[in-house]
């Protein structure tokens, strides 16, 4: 008793004489330690197979060591020539070398592909040359040069030089339509060749107009949703939700049968007058058709968000303005929306992180000038197997959209946003 | 003319589904600076009738004018009625200042009008610091008195309220019935006043509708609602109250005798019942009760329970076979006779005894 009160300037203690604030934050700590206990399974999971290999395979987009690891002489001596000197007698002599052990451990083909991606035409040369350097004696700069002239030109040394670098920006760099060049500069690739970048910017505004077409088309069925008498609404709640019970293939090749020359629509417009028979809509394989489905696939999330929101806002508000002399219109536009606007940020945000990846639909109904980035990711992790290059073009995709939510959030503010 | 009857309901009735009557035929004129307040219990069409009247209702037949113009094809916009709801209904993205500013700018108000205006209104609830508040940083009361301020800041000629202290505590309640019944006096506006708690509205109205089923029961000041009840269920509504079942066997002039079940006879005063052999309920304020003595009508009785109050002793009691016989018994030296099983004599005036109509 006594020692409390002369204490009054000092530190607060319990009873059992240790200070209130450490005994505070040993005993949260304990519950802390609870509370992690219980997601660490989740956690586990979603390390080892999610976060972990996504890192793993973005790393591929910046590092690659093929032609390091089996071009064990070359490589050192190529990081010291300056890519602009004629290549020395050492080089080739290094390169012979190489080419022999790779041909004989059968490694020649994973050299010869990496190079192909720097320099076409680089395969058959490094194939066909393995296949003869056993035989090659010195001076090698002249045999090796005898057997293919190209070893001879400066652009294939320089090719070797920025592919030997394993930590390089080159698939970055390519992903953005630009060459990592062998003195370390990076320049514009030649207009013709310049495909990535106008695919970004197509992506996003593909994902752009979905959801402007979603909030338009989206926003008056969640007000509908959410004023009409709960009967009917639970009606056309489940005619939203209806989308969700078939698989996105089918929905998508629905629009195939809707969309197509020979399709409903067509027929429809043919009968209406609104096009002739011979002259009919290209609605599919275009960007026309990667709109339409987009938007109609993607407009459940942009209605749930809103309407959940619009759910929460009792009527008493719109009234009490129109009881203040608002008209209809200022008691919508000033007390209504207003307070509709963070279903209406997570809507968007939903729908847009959505449609940025969105890969089989454009896929399927896309055709030329409908396809996305994701299209092109698959097609090199699929088709062309240059998996270097498809981890550089997440990567970039993933940084637009952390940038984009970081924009969101300075602009609307993350906290305004209203899931349920 | 119009003075007298500033809000007029004219056999209006109301049905939301086609099958049932939520207001029936209902008959109201509220002068103007009139407190008119609407009370009863939950379901009973209170805030029908405000809605009604507000215009976020039509009514389904008859004719409700305000100032004698008929209003039931202007929309609510345009009535200039001001309003306050249950809950504030305060706009939550703006500050209390944009709230009162709210329906001054819809007004095309100028600038220096409307805070010229939302000054005055803020001072009249003593929330001058508060502008730059948000809703959500209110207390309760706060709330309410910015909704308040809100509701007047146009200076509408008539004001509804629907319950708009039903979410404070007792305390404060209390408080903020004293304080809009002073408003209203100071403003002279017309208040249409809608609650369930009858304490409330028998302290703060000039008159009272209680409301049963769709039907006003019962439209008078406060006093003669409690003193004068003209049917069983105002009286059992409004105040503490005791039944007695009876049949009438003698009506003479405003004197009706009715035999209990027990055989008593007892003389009350006529307001509300039928000729001789129909049930009547007969009603007894509990004040108006004396303990131990014999009177103009007079009981058997016995003493069930007491409960201590302070300034009265309540002393439930069997008395013609009704075991929730409440007595009030004023605190005075003799009421230590009082003792739980006590077999003793209830008594009361012919006149403080009312024959209503039967309760079902
Ligand atoms: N929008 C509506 N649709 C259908 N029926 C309704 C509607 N609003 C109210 N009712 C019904 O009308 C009757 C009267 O309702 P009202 O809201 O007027 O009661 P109240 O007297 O205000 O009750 P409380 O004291 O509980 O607020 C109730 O039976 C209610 O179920
Ligand atoms: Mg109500």
């Amino acid at each position: 008793m006594l020692a409390s009160q002369n204490n009054n300037n000092q530190k607060m203690l319990t009873t059992d004489g240790i200070p209130l604030k450490k005994k505070l934050s040993k005993a949260l700590f304990r519950s802390r330690l609870r509370a992690f206990g219980l997601v660490t399974p989740l956690l586990l999971l979603i390390s080892i197979g999610f976060v972990f290999p996504i890192i793993v395979f973005l790393t591929r987009g910046v590092y690659n060591d093929t032609f390091e690891k089996y071009m064990v002489n070359l490589t050192p001596i190529l990081a010291e020539w300056d890519g602009k000197s004629e290549p020395t007698e050492d080089m080739y002599e290094a390169l012979v070398l190489d080419l022999v052990w790779l041909k004989e451990t059968k490694n020649i083909g994973k050299v010869a592909s990496r190079m192909n991606r720097e320099l076409s035409g680089s395969r058959s040369l490094f194939t066909s040359s393995a296949r003869k350097a056993k035989k090659l004696e010195a001076p090698f700069k002249e045999s090796l040069t005898k057997v293919k002239k190209k070893w001879a030109k400066l652009e294939t040394w320089r090719a070797m030089k920025v592919t030997s670098q394993s930590l390089s920006p080159v698939f970055l760099a390519s992903a953005l339509d630009m060459k990592y060049t062998a003195e370390g500069t990076i320049v514009q690739k030649s207009p013709e060749r310049r495909i990535h970048v106008k695919l970004f910017i197509r992506t996003l505004e593909i994902s752009l107009v979905v959801v402007i077409a979603g909030l338009i088309l989206g926003y008056p069925v969640a007000f509908l949703l959410a004023n009409l008498p709960i009967r009917i609404s639970n009606l056309l709640l489940i005619l939203v939700l209806l989308p969700f019970w078939t698989s996105l293939l089918v929905r998508t090749t629905a629009w195939i049968a809707m969309l197509q020359g020979q399709g409903v629509l067509n027929d429809l417009f043919v009968v209406f007058g609104i096009a002739t028979d011979e002259d009919r809509f290209t609605l599919i394989y275009n960007k026309a058709g990667t709109l339409i489905s987009m938007t109609h696939i993607l407009l459940p999330f942009m209605i749930l968000p809103i309407y959940s929101v619009m759910k929460t806002i009792p009527p008493s508000y719109v009234r009490a303005a129109k009881s203040m002399g608002a008209t209809n219109w200022t008691a919508f536009w000033r007390i209504y929306f207003p307070q509709t606007i963070p279903g209406i940020g997570a809507g968007a945000i939903l729908v847009f992180i959505l449609a940025i990846s969105f890969y089989i639909t454009p896929a399927l109904v896309g055709g030329q000038d409908g396809t996305m980035i994701s299209n092109f990711i698959d097609y090199h992790m699929r088709k062309s197997l240059n998996w270097s290059l498809a981890a550089a073009m997440g990567g970039v995709l993933l940084v637009i959209i952390l940038f984009l939510y970081w924009i969101y959030d300075r602009v609307v503010g993350i906290d305004n946003m209203k899931l349920g | 003319m119009t003075n007298k009857s500033f809000v007029k309901f004219e056999n209006v009735q109301k049905s939301y589904d086609g099958e049932v009557l939520v207001v029936k035929d209902l008959n109201l004129e509220i002068p103007k600076g009139e407190f008119l307040t609407m009370l009863g219990p939950s379901g009973s069409g209170k805030t029908t009738c405000l809605m009604m009247l507000a215009g976020f209702e039509t009514a389904t037949h008859g004719i409700i004018s305000l100032d004698g113009n008929p209003i039931n094809n202007i929309p609510p916009h345009k009535r200039g009625i001001g309003m306050v709801f249950q809950n504030y209904a305060l706009f939550p993205h703006m500050t209390v200042y944009e709230n009162l500013s709210f329906p001054l700018e819809v007004r095309k108000l100028s600038k220096t009008v409307r805070e010229e205006k939302i000054k005055l209104a803020l001072d009249m609830v003593q929330m001058r610091e508060f502008g730059n508040r948000r809703p959500a940083q209110l207390s309760g009361g706060q709330q309410q008195r910015i909704a308040l301020a809100r509701s007047l800041v146009f200076e509408p000629d008539l004001v509804l309220m629907d319950e708009p202290l039903g979410a404070l505590d007792k305390q404060l309640r209390e408080h903020m019935q004293y304080e809009i019944k002073h408003l209203h006096e100071r403003l002279g506006v017309t208040v249409v006043y809608v609650t369930h708690d009858q304490s409330e509205a028998l302290t703060m109205s000039d008159r009272v509708a209680v409301f049963n089923d769709g039907v006003i029961q019962q439209l008078a000041s406060p006093p003669d609602l409690y003193e004068q009840p003209e049917n069983a269920f105002v009286a059992q509504f409004i105040g503490e109250n005791n039944k007695i079942m009876a049949e009438v066997v003698d009506v003479k002039g405003s004197v009706v005798t009715a035999k209990t079940s027990k055989g008593n006879l007892l003389k009350s005063k006529k307001v509300n019942c039928d000729e001789v052999g129909s049930k009547t309920t007969l009603s007894i304020r509990p004040e108006r009760i004396k303990v131990g003595s014999k009177g103009e009508n007079t009981s058997e009785a016995k003493v069930l329970e007491l409960i201590y109050i302070g300034d009265h002793i309540r002393c439930r009691m069997l008395v013609e076979g009704d075991e929730n016989f409440i007595v009030k018994i004023p605190n005075a030296k003799k009421i230590s006779d009082l003792k739980i099983g006590l077999k003793t004599q209830v008594s009361w005036s012919t006149g403080d005894c009312r024959a209503l109509d039967r309760l079902v």
